[in-house]
């Protein structure tokens, strides 16, 4: 809990705010309110103004979208560079080298691996083990941190070798990358991702022993599924209620909806009902998938074949660290330099979809292109975006089952709910404050 | 053996956060022996910048309230530089909450200056202010004589 204020309009009521909420990225507003023993209001109130990225790209020629949607994220911009190059060439019915395929994994793979590890260590265990953040927690646990610290750095030097840089990397363009990396570059990465194999198995033993509360979600999780890998470029989507379409088929089951208390566009399913994506969605629907390193470790932590509590989520990031570490030593040990590091890629007129894996969930990408390449319209849709209805229910659903907790550790738990999703605001735009209002019910 | 090295944060595309880096463009040019890591707009990344014996500095832009170009000086237990934000966020930690967890992490090298210039804007695609131009050299011309004392 970062800074809290309590006011009392009237006698029974109370108004509690907390401002700013830490470890979560961009502002906004959370508010809770609670009448009696019932949550009456527990809604996300994001007031960011839109960064207008999909306005951005309008007018400008389709080999530039990479690089400009690079930048949507700091932490993810693989992810969004990989859904633009998909969707643009699945519009151009262009198919890229098998190496350049493994590459573009191998380059998620780091990306992941910083990603997730940053959450793990820095931002989400500080919330299990009772401090305010990672600075306090890291004079307690300091062999712990130092483990994440260089963990997440292996993950950067993966993302810098192939993308050409740590952040916002610059080396994917449509077709291919620019340049691809020579085996002697690929192997200096690769007795330190066997180190950082074995750090994340005991990430995974790490925070297996947090305590979890008992909660578990009721909505449709939807991810990637894939018939022969644990999703990252590419698959069908699927949900945990049936569905299985191809990308291309994304915009007639989801829908993007204004709502007054945010300006990011919230998402929901078939029937409008709000769904989740991420980390658990992705393990409960591919776990079969993961590779026997990550499933052994996920059975050693007491998860089962699928995952609805999000508490747990730091469990499933971790194993879902190892399968990364794992996944980019096969892909190194595999790889060849291609004949060419990119197919070309003439302009086609048309819409293109593209969806991958972003840490936080299913990254969708539709773009409309004319016969001279312009970009004449752009649809991103961020995972945070569409799980913002779910962090509500959760916050809603879960609030209900903790009101008995003394005050402090109730707002604790409440930031831990949205913690559990790791949002990427900046993405979908930002958020958050904790504004918690408490009527007693007195009649 | 010790080294002087000297870590810039900062993003190029935003006006006058640009600072740290044009430090760092101006050593670069003056090809003298300091290591100069340029961390981009992710602080933690300069955590692996230093070993324990090196003399490091940190420069990076700030906003006081002070005239752009302004050079503020710290020390790493100061207490003087504001957390951006508590806690850290999903993209990253801010430079005080790094030399922090440096501290508490004991890989602070042996000295560290953290140099901060003062910026007037910040806005993407902005040019930095001049006097923040001219405070990056002067910030530059320190270190290298910094550098050349080191040399004698």
């Amino acid at each position: 809990m970062s800074a809290e204020t309590v006011t009392a309009s009237r006698p029974g009521t109370r108004r509690i705010v907390v401002n700013p909420l830490a470890r979560v990225e961009g502002e906004g507003e959370l508010h809770l309110t609670i009448r009696g023993n019932r949550v009456t209001e527990a809604t996300f109130k994001v007031v960011e103004p839109p960064r207008l990225f999909e306005a951005i790209l309008r007018g400008r020629h389709f080999t530039e979208v990479p690089d400009i949607t690079a930048r949507i994220c700091g932490i993810c911009p693989v992810a969004y560079q990989m859904g633009a190059v998909q969707a643009l060439e699945r519009l151009g019915n262009l198919t890229v080298d098998p190496q350049v395929r493994r590459l573009r994994r191998l380059l998620y793979c780091g990306e992941w691996i910083e990603s997730h590890v940053l959450h793990i260590y820095m931002l989400h265990a500080p919330d299990f083990l009772g401090y305010q953040d990672a600075i306090r927690m890291a004079a307690d646990h300091p062999a712990e941190v130092q483990r994440g610290l260089r963990l997440k750095q292996i993950g950067n030097d993966v993302v810098r070798v192939i993308g050409g840089r740590e952040v916002h990397p610059v080396n994917v363009r449509v077709g291919g990358f620019y340049r691809v990396p020579t085996v002697a570059e690929l192997q200096r990465l690769v007795e330190p991702l066997a180190w950082a194999r074995d750090a994340a198995l005991e990430t995974v033993r790490w925070v297996a022993d947090f305590e979890f509360p008992d909660f578990e979600q009721d909505l449709p999780q939807v991810a990637l599924v894939h018939p022969a890998e644990y999703p990252m470029n590419e698959g069908r989507l699927g949900s945990t209620r049936g569905l299985d379409i191809p990308v291309s088929e994304y915009d007639t089951h989801f829908t993007e909806e204004h709502v007054e208390r945010s300006t990011a566009l919230h998402s929901v399913g078939p029937r409008r009902e709000p769904y989740i994506v991420g980390p658990l969605a992705r393990y409960t629907l591919n776990y079969a998938r993961l590779p026997d390193a990550a499933r052994t470790a996920a059975r050693a932590a007491g998860l089962g074949q699928t995952c609805h509590n999000p508490f747990q989520s730091i469990i499933v990031r971790a194993v879902e660290t190892v399968a990364a570490c794992d996944e980019a030593l096969r892909l190194i040990a595999e790889y060849e330099p291609p004949a060419e590091p990119a197919v070309p890629a003439p302009p086609v007129a048309g819409t293109g979809a593209g969806c991958t894996e972003a840490p936080r969930g299913i990254c969708y990408h539709r773009y409309r292109v004319d016969a001279r390449g312009t970009v004449l319209d752009a649809k991103i849709v961020p995972p945070t975006s569409q799980n913002q209805k779910g962090i509500e229910r959760d916050l809603h659903r879960f609030a209900e089952t903790a009101l008995d907790l003394p005050h402090d550790e109730l707002v604790w738990k409440c930031e831990q709910v949205v913690r559990n999703y790791d949002p990427c605001i900046s993405c979908s735009t930002h958020f958050l404050k904790v504004h918690l209002h408490r009527e007693e019910d007195r009649g | 053996m010790s080294r002087l090295v000297v870590a810039v944060v900062g993003n190029r595309l935003r006006g006058d956060d640009a600072a740290g880096p044009l430090v760092a463009d101006a050593l670069r040019a003056a090809d003298l022996p300091i290591r100069i890591v340029e961390a981009d707009t992710d602080p933690l990344a300069i955590l692996d910048a230093w070993r324990p014996d090196d003399t490091v500095f940190l420069v990076d832009a700030v906003r006081s309230g002070s005239p752009p170009g302004t050079i503020h000086q710290f020390a790493p237990h100061d207490g003087a530089i504001p957390p951006e934000r508590p806690g850290g966020s999903t993209h990253g930690f801010g430079l005080a909450a790094v030399v922090e967890l440096a501290g508490v992490l004991g890989r602070l090298p042996r000295e560290l200056v953290i140099l901060g210039i003062e910026g007037a804007g910040f806005e993407p695609g902005a040019e930095p202010h001049p006097a923040v131009r001219q405070a990056a050299a002067s910030v530059a011309d320190r270190i290298a004589a910094a550098a050349a004392a080191a040399e004698r």
